[in-house]
Order: C-alpha cells, then sequence, then structure tokens
C-alpha cells in the first residue's frame, strides 16, 4: 500500500501544480485593486501540494526503513543487513530518489513562500506562483513518466543489492539534501525574478522579498559544499579537498550564482540600483542548479572514463532545461527591456565595488561553465579531453584575486560615491598586508605562486573583514553587518587554509614493514601492527599507527582499508588527527611481496581551516537572514502598535473629545 | 542596442541546448581506436618526466619480452584510480613504461609518492607528440607493445581490477 500511497499523492501533487499555475496566471488579469476570483486558488495549492510532496518522500523514506523489497528502487539499492542510518540515506543515494528529494524541496519552498509571504503585491504573487507551479510540474512529470520511484517488482526480491559502499558513510546523510535545499531554494528566487519581470514590479521591496530566499539558499549551499568537500577529502582517500569534477563545478557554479545574486539584490533592497542585472542573477543561478542536475543526472558529461548513461532521461531533462531556461531568457530578453533604470553611482562607490566583485564572480563562473562543458564541445568533433586542475586553477584566479582585493576594500566605501583619499590609511594597510606577507614567506623558502598570493590576499582579508567595525559602537551594529564581517573574515580564513595546504603539505610514501618507523614533518609514524577487523557489512585489514609529534605524547590513528561484500567493493578509509595547527592523514595501502604494507601519510599545516572559514561564511549567512528576519518583525511590531493606537484613539474620539496633547 | 545584449544569454543558452541535444543523440560508445594497431612503434626519444626514472624511446620496446605501454598524466583523476590495478600488474610480472602528458617534473614525481610508481621508465611528451603518433586521443590508455616494437592491443581508459586478466592474456599472446 505504501507505494501506491506515495504515488497517488504525486499524482495529486501535480494535478495541484496546474491548479496552482493556472490559477497564479489569473492573477495576472486582476483589475485595478481587486482579485480576479480565480486567483485565491493558487496560495492553498501550492501548500497542499508541498504537503503532498513531502508525504511521497516521507513515505519513500518509510519504504527503505523497513527494506520493502517490492519496490524495484529498494531492491536495487538497499540490503536488508544494512545499518538503519545507511537505509535511510539510501533513499537519496540512486537516481529515482534523490529526484524525489528535490521535488519535495521544491514544493515545500513553494508552499513556504505561498502561505508566509503577505509583503508582495497580489498580481506578482500570482505570477511568481505560477512560475513556481510551472516548474514543478516539470520535474513532477519527469519523476512520473521517466523515473517513478515507487515502481513494484512483478515477484519481491529475496534479498536487495545494497549500496556504493563509498556512500555509506555520515557525510552521505548531510552532504546531498543540504545542497538539494540550496539548489531548489533558488527555485524561488528564479520564480520570484521572473515573477517580478512579468508584473514590471522590480523594486526595493520586491528585493526585500527576495533576499532571505537567496541568503537562505545559499547558506545551504556553502554548507552543502563545504560538507562535500570534507566529505571527499577524507573518504576518497586521495588526500585532496577539490579536485574540479564536473560534479563538484556542478555544485560550484550555481553557489558563484548565487553569491552575485546575494550582494545584487543588497543593493537592490538598499539603493535601488541594479535592477536587470538582479533579474538576471536570479534566472542565472536557478538555471545553474538545473544544469548541474542535468549533468549529472544524464550522463551526458561522461568523459572517456565514466559510467552508463541513460539518453532518454537526459533529453527529458535537457527538454525541460529548453522550457524553463530557454523561456526565461525569452522572457528576459523582451521584457528587461522595459524595466526602467535604476539609480546611478559613481565607479568608486559601495556599488561600485559590488558591480566588479559581481563581473568577476560571473567571470569566474564563466571560466568554471567553460572548463565543464569543453569536453562535451571537443567529443561533438570526437576529440576527447580531460579538463583539469592546471586550467581551473589559474583561470580562476585570474579572477579571484582582484575580487578579494576589491572585496577587502568594497566595505569600508561610502554608498554612492566615494574618494579613494578617505580611505588612504585603510588602503596602505591592505597594500601593506599583501605585500609583507608574501615577502616574509619567500624569506622562508620556494614556494608556488599561487599559494603564496593565497597567503598574501588572506592576511589582508582577513584584517581587512574587521576594519568596517572600526569606530563603531560593537553592541549596537545590526545583526546583518556581523553576518557580512563574519562571512568575509571566512573566507580569509578558508583561503589560508588552501594556501598553507598548497604550499606547506608534507607528505611519505613508505613501504613499512611492523615496527618500522616513518618520519613526516615533526611526526614520528610506527606501524604497529597490521590487522584484520569486521563491520556490520564489510570486513577491513587495520593498520595500529602510533603517532608521535616531537617526542611528545603518543596517540594511535587506525587507517583502514576496507572490503564490502555486498556489493563487493574496497574502500580506503584515512585517519585523521586533528591538531589546531593541522592534521595528519594516514591511509594504508596494499601488501608488498616481502610483507611490507605501504603506508601513506601526509601532515597538512591549516587545512582544517578551509572547512572552518566554509562554516564562518556560512554562519555570516544565518546572522544576515536573523538580522533581516529581527529588523522585518520590529517593523510589523511597530505598524500593528501603531494601527492600535490609531483605532484606540478613534474608539475614545468617538465617546469623548481628546484633550490637547 | 541594449535590447541586443538581453539577447545574448539566450544564444549562449540554445548553443549549449543544441550541442547537448546533439551529443545526447549521439552513440556514447565510440572510443577513438588507434590506426596503428599492428604496425611497429613509431619512432621517439623521450626525456625523463621526472629525476627519479630514465626517460622512454622507441629502443626500450624491442628486444626480450613485451611490454605495457602507460599514457598518463598527474593532472587526469581516471589515472589515481588505475594506479593500484598498474601496481597489480606490475606485481604479475608486466614491466610498465610510462608517458606522461603534458606534465611537470614536480607533479610527476609528486603523483608517485601519493599513488605508487609501477613504472621502469617515464618519458616526458610536453606536446602530446607522440601520444597523438601512437594514436592516443585521450588519458589514460594503455597499449601492449610486443617484443618486436609492434603495437598489438589498445585499451582505452582507466584499467579497472576487471581489466587486469585481460591485459596479462594479451602479454601472454604478445610473446
Amino acid at each position: 500500500m505504501i507505494a501506491e500511497i506515495g504515488l497517488a499523492a504525486l499524482w495529486l501533487a501535480a494535478a495541484l501544480a496546474v491548479l496552482q499555475m493556472v490559477s497564479g496566471a489569473f492573477a495576472l488579469r486582476s483589475a485595478e485593486g481587486e482579485a480576479n476570483p480565480l486567483a485565491i486558488y493558487a496560495r492553498p495549492a501550492a501548500v497542499v501540494q508541498a504537503f503532498l510532496a513531502v508525504l511521497a518522500f516521507l513515505l519513500l523514506l518509510y519504504a527503505f526503513a523497513i527494506t520493502d523489497l517490492s519496490i524495484k528502487l529498494v531492491a536495487s539499492n538497499s540490503h536488508s543487513m544494512k545499518p538503519l542510518l545507511y537505509k535511510l540515506t539510501g533513499t537519496w543515494g540512486n537516481h529515482e530518489g534523490s529526484m524525489l528529494l528535490w521535488v519535495g524541496v521544491l514544493a515545500a519552498s513553494g508552499g513556504l513562500l505561498a502561505a508566509f509571504e503577505k509583503r508582495l503585491p497580489e498580481r506578482t504573487m500570482g505570477a511568481t506562483l505560477a512560475i513556481q507551479g510551472f516548474v514543478a510540474l516539470g520535474f513532477y512529470a519527469f519523476l512520473l513518466l521517466s523515473s517513478n520511484p515507487f515502481e513494484r517488482l512483478p515477484v519481491p526480491a529475496a534479498e536487495g543489492t545494497g549500496l556504493n559502499p563509498l556512500l555509506q558513510d555520515i557525510g552521505l546523510a548531510i552532504h546531498p539534501p543540504t545542497l538539494y535545499a540550496g539548489y531548489v531554494g533558488l527555485s524561488v528566487a528564479f520564480s520570484l525574478a521572473m515573477g517580478a519581470l512579468l508584473t514590471r514590479e522590480v523594486n526595493p521591496a520586491f528585493a526585500r522579498v527576495m533576499r532571505p530566499w537567496v541568503l537562505g539558499a545559499w547558506v545551504l549551499l556553502t554548507l552543502g559544499i563545504t560538507a562535500g568537500s570534507y566529505w571527499a577529502y577524507y573518504e576518497l582517500g586521495w588526500g585532496g579537498w577539490w579536485f574540479w569534477d564536473p560534479v563538484e563545478n556542478a555544485s560550484l557554479m550555481p553557489w558563484l550564482a548565487a553569491t552575485a545574486l546575494m550582494h545584487s539584490v543588497s543593493v537592490l533592497a538598499a539603493r535601488d540600483a541594479l535592477r536587470t542585472w538582479t533579474i538576471m542573477l536570479g534566472v542565472l543561478a536557478f538555471s545553474m542548479s538545473m544544469l548541474g542536475t542535468f549533468l549529472v543526472r544524464s550522463g551526458v558529461l561522461t568523459s572517456v572514463h565514466a559510467f552508463a548513461v541513460d539518453p532518454e532521461r537526459g533529453a527529458f531533462i535537457l527538454g525541460l532545461l529548453g522550457l524553463y531556461i530557454g523561456g526565461a531568457f525569452t522572457i528576459f530578453a523582451l521584457r528587461a527591456g522595459a524595466v526602467a533604470e535604476g539609480k546611478r553611482f559613481a565607479a568608486m562607490s559601495r556599488e561600485g565595488a559590488l558591480v566588479f566583485n559581481n563581473v568577476m564572480l560571473s567571470a569566474i563562473l564563466a571560466i568554471v561553465l567553460l572548463g565543464t562543458l569543453y569536453p562535451l564541445l571537443t567529443e561533438a568533433f570526437d576529440v576527447r579531453v580531460s579538463v583539469g586542475p592546471p586550467y581551473f586553477n589559474p583561470a580562476s584566479a585570474i579572477f579571484a584575486i582582484p575580487m578579494l582585493l576589491v572585496m577587502a576594500v568594497g566595505p569600508l566605501l561610502r554608498w554612492k560615491s566615494d574618494k579613494p583619499a578617505r580611505l588612504q590609511f585603510e588602503l596602505a594597510l591592505i597594500a601593506a598586508l599583501v605585500i609583507g606577507t608574501i615577502a616574509l614567506v619567500s624569506f622562508f623558502g620556494q614556494f608556488p605562486l599561487l599559494p603564496l598570493l593565497g597567503l598574501g590576499l588572506a592576511a589582508a582579508l582577513a584584517v581587512a573583514a574587521l576594519l568596517p567595525l572600526r569606530g563603531r559602537n560593537v553592541m549596537r551594529m545590526p545583526l546583518s553587518t556581523w553576518g557580512m564581517v563574519i562571512a568575509h573574515f571566512g573566507v580569509a580564513v578558508s583561503l589560508f587554509g588552501m594556501a598553507c595546504e598548497g604550499a606547506f603539505s608534507q607528505e611519505r610514501l613508505a613501504a613499512v614493514a611492523p615496527g618500522g618507523t616513518e618520519q613526516v614533518g615533526d611526526f614520528a609514524v610506527t606501524l604497529e601492527s597490521v590487522t584484520p577487523v569486521a563491520g556490520p557489512n564489510w570486513t577491513a585489514i587495520e593498520a595500529r599507527l602510533a603517532v608521535s609529534r616531537d617526542g611528545g605524547e603518543t596517540v594511535i590513528l587506525n587507517p583502514q582499508a576496507r572490503s564490502f561484500w555486498s556489493p563487493p567493493q574496497a574502500t580506503s578509509e584515512s585517519a585523521l588527527l586533528t591538531r589546531w595547527d593541522g592534521q595528519l592523514y594516514a591511509v594504508i595501502g596494499n601488501q608488498a611481496e616481502d610483507g611490507r604494507w605501504q603506508i601513506r601519510v601526509w601532515w597538512k599545516p591549516f587545512v582544517t581551516f578551509i572547512w572552518y572559514g566554509g562554516l564562518l561564511i556560512g554562519l555570516g549567512g544565518i546572522l544576515a537572514i536573523a538580522g533581516r528576519v529581527q529588523v522585518d518583525v520590529r517593523r510589523r511590531k511597530a505598524t500593528a502598535m501603531g494601527d492600535q493606537r490609531r483605532a484606540d484613539i478613534e474608539a475614545l474620539g468617538a465617546a469623548t473629545p481628546l484633550p490637547a496633547e | 542596442m541594449r535590447s541586443l545584449y538581453l539577447w545574448v544569454p539566450l544564444a549562449l543558452f540554445a548553443f549549449f541546448a543544441g550541442l547537448a541535444g546533439y551529443m545526447l543523440t549521439q552513440e556514447k560508445d565510440q572510443f577513438v581506436e588507434s590506426t596503428m594497431i599492428g604496425q611497429p612503434l613509431p619512432a621517439f626519444a623521450l626525456e625523463p618526466a621526472f629525476a627519479g626514472l630514465p626517460g622512454a624511446s622507441t629502443a626500450d620496446f624491442t628486444g626480450g619480452r613485451p611490454r605495457l605501454l602507460n599514457i598518463w598524466a598527474s593532472w587526469c583523476l581516471p589515472c589515481i584510480a588505475e594506479a593500484p590495478q598498474l601496481e597489480a600488474l606490475k606485481a604479475q610480472g608486466a614491466e610498465i613504461i610510462g608517458i606522461a602528458i603534458r606534465d611537470r617534473p614536480e607533479d610527476v614525481a609528486n603523483f608517485l609518492g601519493r599513488h605508487g610508481n609501477p613504472y621502469a621508465r617515464i618519458g616526458s611528451d610536453p606536446i602530446s607528440e607522440v601520444q597523438l603518433a601512437i594514436g592516443s586521443s585521450g588519458v589514460p590508455e594503455t597499449f601492449v607493445i610486443d617484443a618486436k616494437g609492434v603495437i598489438r592491443y589498445q585499451h582505452i581508459g582507466d584499467i579497472r581490477e576487471s581489466d587486469v586478466p585481460k591485459l596479462l592474456a594479451e602479454l601472454e599472446k604478445a610473446k
């Protein structure tokens, strides 16, 4: 029954999406000051649709929890012997389940928007909900017609076929849902942008409605990417934290667009400038989310060496992309010319800095997009290439370096127009920090150029990020300003981690006999023993490494080489020793013929700062949301109190004449 | 004039959609096979890819026994995935000569430090000259060269665990 209820819920939700779309479109035909009678269904349709889609997802979750092997998806992706946590996370560790999660989040955010957003004019709101329903409808169609997660098997399977062991990890429990929520949160920004464009209501009020959605989606993307990077770092056992893999790029591109959008929407809210640009980025951000889904899900970007392809599903998503992105850009091209130009500003102003960095972010986005799609282009001419870090690192650095410099200065500038002379001290300080750090580090040794520049920029940015606090009453500063300071500081922290990892990492690969000792940096690593161990659905050989820093206290690390039996696959479980100034990363490899074991150990100074920085950036975003909500609640309270007072006065005035104040 | 710019995003997207649509309709499994199979190795002499091992030349493939020629690069992700399989091949007696494509000595040394060194020699091919001459169009690729220096078999893509017996059998056949 569970599968049938789930399927029915999905069909009903799809039907409601049609209602939401049609009813929302009628709002556009409302007469002045009076709502069209057919327009009132859009909001309730969106809310009920959200409940149904979430219900469908919960039912699938339940089917995985009890390992219902009559459902094809469960039988082919789960196993009764799997730990419960990984049964649950297995729900979205496959194509159909992850698409259902995507649709569930899409409907839920549409429902939230419909239920709680009362500030927009009804026409704009109707258009927005219509677009949101239209987008949801396409993905329902995709699920129901080509990727039904609830499909039954004619005969229930005796046992499931398991789950990729790489995915049996707590990282999977957090990382994809976070990213998906972020991707899909951008759908609301997309719908709002289209709604505002259709009704020509591109103004600060619209920007204030859009901002929390963009911020929320951006925070989730930031945390999702941070978690994903850490997951790849310790789970793949390769010691790297970013590989410029198409799947990683698919999450980075929406983040870049959302970062630009978040800044541009703030300018629109505060200064009524950058109207067309904000709309453009709103469309672009969600387009990148969908494009990422397409690239990951269709297999069109499998280069020479990858998985099986499903061209039919790929064609379906491409059709949806054409409809939504193509449609949005067409409307943009037709309508954006009619959007009145926003307020003007001088190049030397805070808006100017924001615009510059938005252009830099877009340029990095273009670099990543080009690098990701380039193999697709050359394959069309039968040339197969693999684009890697030698392209991505320097090409994105060309734009990232000026961006980081402007980012240090930008928050210190005044709105509208400013003079460099006013900031002589700050500019000199930033320049001195960049040059001083690079000179200092170069004095101690030869390091590659990019990490060196990174160190200089990180130092300058860390200080510059705190400069806006200077001369202000720290206790009375708005939360959203704190958000900016912390997020910018987080960028500096993260950059510092990346640069240190690039410049100062030490590694040692050695064949070690039990009892043998290797030296990595300050650490003496002794292989004490190698023993077999067993887990719930795997066996492993586990090394016992005694690690001592400068002859100090000994700590035991246990890296494993695991073999899962269902499906059979080997993984390498790294062991990490975290210290405040870095991480020791140990992996055990194969046994050589003479009985020695391959041991790979890295000392990565300050590598953890990459993810601490990511968390700080996310925290900054959360503070910014909290600040906006706080202001909003205060304003609503003040309005309510004003109304109350006026009502009281009126009531009093009816009884007795008011005394002179 | 401004309104023309507004069409740029749509035009770019249309180009992408057309390209992706075209690629989706293409038969996916069309590896570019070398036309050099059955022919002798082209003449080359490559500098060492890093200080630790000698470079590679055509002469290294003649005499005695069949060998594997592995085209790889330190910047290539699938090459990391195939590193353990190359080790396995070496452990079973295969002699592997590498050609590092568009690489730098420090990166090569780094890669071998991280992922193990199954190679007897590694030549550096900074402009893919030898790669193209052999008829390889991507990294990684692996060729079986017989004792007379004739190319006998081409494996495209990373070597999976299941490919190891096949390659050993091809080496045996080339004897």
